[in-house]
């Protein structure tokens, strides 16, 4: 079934206006989605009427957020296809379940001389963590290679991977190139090697159907923004087994069993994880985010991207002069490319005066700039209420800065 | 002319133009025309890395006035730039340090100015007063 993509944008409101007298096109989807009315409704809905603290309360409004709360909880659990709620750490989004894991791993797992492995085109939340855990343990930070096409070094991958590799911390699809990565093929690479993985997943999820029994890592993380929900909120999922054996992070409030001064005893999964009152109102902003994309659809979603993204591409390279960075043969919904001789601040500059969000520069991945010997690029990257005639209008604005610049 | 002056008239020259399209065009132009900064002085010593464009600005001491040469890799961060230096080159330092930079917000392109550290331009001006400091004392 085709999807009627007016009738899903005009449930986005920020979608309708005009920036600089002409109209929004928002391609800047990558560093954040926009939220549609339900999730806008889900959160005002949640002030307005119900706002009260969680997990405490015996009174009627303290369980009915703790009700719904759990719920959005359970809704990640059935989005994601865990096995259990006890998987689903909710986290302020993926930056902080990247340092989570990396923090809790660090006091109890890395150890002088083991080897973590990251890749060349991760975001910065997924290398300065490993960092900071390598400086605190003596562990040794180890880097994928990047081939020409935006494609992982498959070969090098599994001469990287030996009896020291303690984890392997890789993204899902790259935001930074639209890569996506085999990460069905890493996974069991690494386990075999005895290594942990982790998965950062704040581009997949937002398009592609993610089951992590069926991918099998043994953390994988998100967040809500990216995928039409708020910002502030975002999912660590991780096997409880493995959970169970790591210490607690955030020490506080909700984590805690029974706190003596001789020492405290902790909560059991998730809680253990979640210290202090959450960001309530993201969780419920979350599970409409969830309804949203349930409702209209994941391979809905994915597909109206996939052309999208096919038809940016074929425009793109009309145009001439276009280098695209990234040119796997499995990329998501975004291109990131540069002019001949323009400069992408030159170039942003002027589409935003046309109206057009793209997001410009090293994208939060300056290693993948310096591998690609540049210092940024463009980037235009898709939701589901994108449209053709947006991508039109991008191109006569690339043409038009072609001109003013060439 | 004074500082002053400099950036009456250019506010002048922007009121010419009916919409930002000359402007951005004219600010091209500028680009063009700034003087090329010596090689020698392109060096990582005096380069302010925006996020984004970077910009190199050099100055020396000429009797009690202070001369700057400078260029981005950007040719809007450019334009702006030689904006800057003609407002500031071969000015007192005294008179530098004392007067305001308005004609950026009054020509329309404060928003160059205020995506903070994206394109140096913030950082070019502090600097441009921290030499004024140095060659007054
Ligand atoms: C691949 C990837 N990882 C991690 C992040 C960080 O996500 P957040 O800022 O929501 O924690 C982003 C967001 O830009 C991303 O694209």
């Amino acid at each position: 079934m085709a999807l009627d993509i007016q009738k899903i944008r005009a449930q986005f409101p920020v979608l309708h206006q005009e920036v600089n007298g002409k109209p929004l096109v928002y391609f800047d989807n990558g560093a954040t989605s926009q939220k549609p009315q339900m999730v806008i409704d889900a959160i005002t809905h949640y002030y307005s009427k119900e706002n009260s603290n969680i997990h405490r309360g015996v009174h009627f409004l303290s369980q009915q957020a703790t009700d719904k709360y759990e719920a959005a909880r359970e809704a990640t659990r059935r989005f994601i296809n865990a096995d259990s709620i006890e998987e689903i750490i909710i986290t302020r989004g993926t930056t902080e379940a990247i340092n989570l894991v990396a923090s809790c791993l660090s006091k109890s797992l890395f150890k002088k001389g083991d080897e973590i492995l990251i890749s060349t085109i991760e975001h910065h939340s997924n290398i300065v963590p490993w960092q900071m855990a390598c400086e605190q343990t003596g562990a040794v930070l180890k880097v994928i290679p990047v081939l020409d096409s935006g494609e992982l070094d498959m070969d090098a991958y599994r001469d990287l991977l030996n009896e020291k590799t303690k984890l392997v911390a890789v993204n899902h699809i790259s935001n930074a190139l639209g890569t996506i990565n085999p990460i069905e093929e890493m996974i069991p690479l690494a386990h075999a090697k005895g290594a942990l993985v982790l998965i950062d997943g704040a581009q997949a999820v937002p398009h592609t159907k993610v089951d992590v029994q069926v991918l099998n890592a043994d953390f994988y993380c998100f967040s809500a923004h990216k995928m039409y929900g708020p910002t502030g909120i975002g999912i660590l999922h991780g096997k409880k087994e493995i959970l169970e054996k790591m210490p607690p992070y955030h020490g506080g409030g909700e984590m805690i069993k029974e706190v003596k001064f001789e020492g405290s005893t902790y909560n059991d999964l998730p809680f253990k994880f979640e210290g202090g009152t959450p960001n309530i109102a993201g969780g419920i902003g979350l599970e409409a985010a969830i309804r949203f994309m349930e409702e209209v659809g994941v391979e809905n979603i994915a597909k109206q991207e996939a052309e999208l993204l096919a038809y940016a591409t074929q425009k793109l390279k009309e145009v001439g002069g276009i280098r695209f960075v990234g040119e796997a043969k499995n990329k998501a919904g975004l291109v990131s490319f540069l002019m001949e001789g323009i400069h992408p601040y030159d170039a942003g500059t002027i589409l935003d005066k046309l109206g057009i969000a793209i997001r410009t520069g090293h994208l939060c991945a300056q290693p993948v700039m310096a591998r690609f010997d540049i210092t940024g690029t463009m980037r235009a990257s898709f939701a589901v209420y994108n449209t053709k005639e947006e991508i039109d209008v991008f191109i006569a604005a690339i043409n038009r800065v072609k001109i003013m610049f060439g | 002319m004074t500082i002053q002056e400099i950036q009456l008239e250019i506010i002048d020259e922007f009121d010419m133009f009916d919409d930002w399209m000359q402007k951005y065009d004219y600010l091209i132009e500028l680009s063009k025309d700034l003087p090329a900064i010596k090689e020698d002085l392109k060096v990582d010593d005096n380069l302010i890395k925006g996020c984004q464009s970077k910009v190199w600005l050099h100055a020396s001491k000429n009797g009690d006035k202070v001369s700057f040469t400078a260029d981005s890799d950007a040719i809007i961060t450019k334009g702006i730039v030689a904006l800057l230096v003609r407002v500031f080159d071969d000015q007192k330092a005294q008179d530098i340090l004392e007067n305001e930079l308005h004609f950026i917000d009054a020509i329309g392109l404060k928003e160059h100015l205020s995506m903070t550290r994206s394109n140096g331009l913030v950082s070019m001006i502090k600097q441009m007063k921290f030499y004024a400091i140095a060659f007054s004392s």
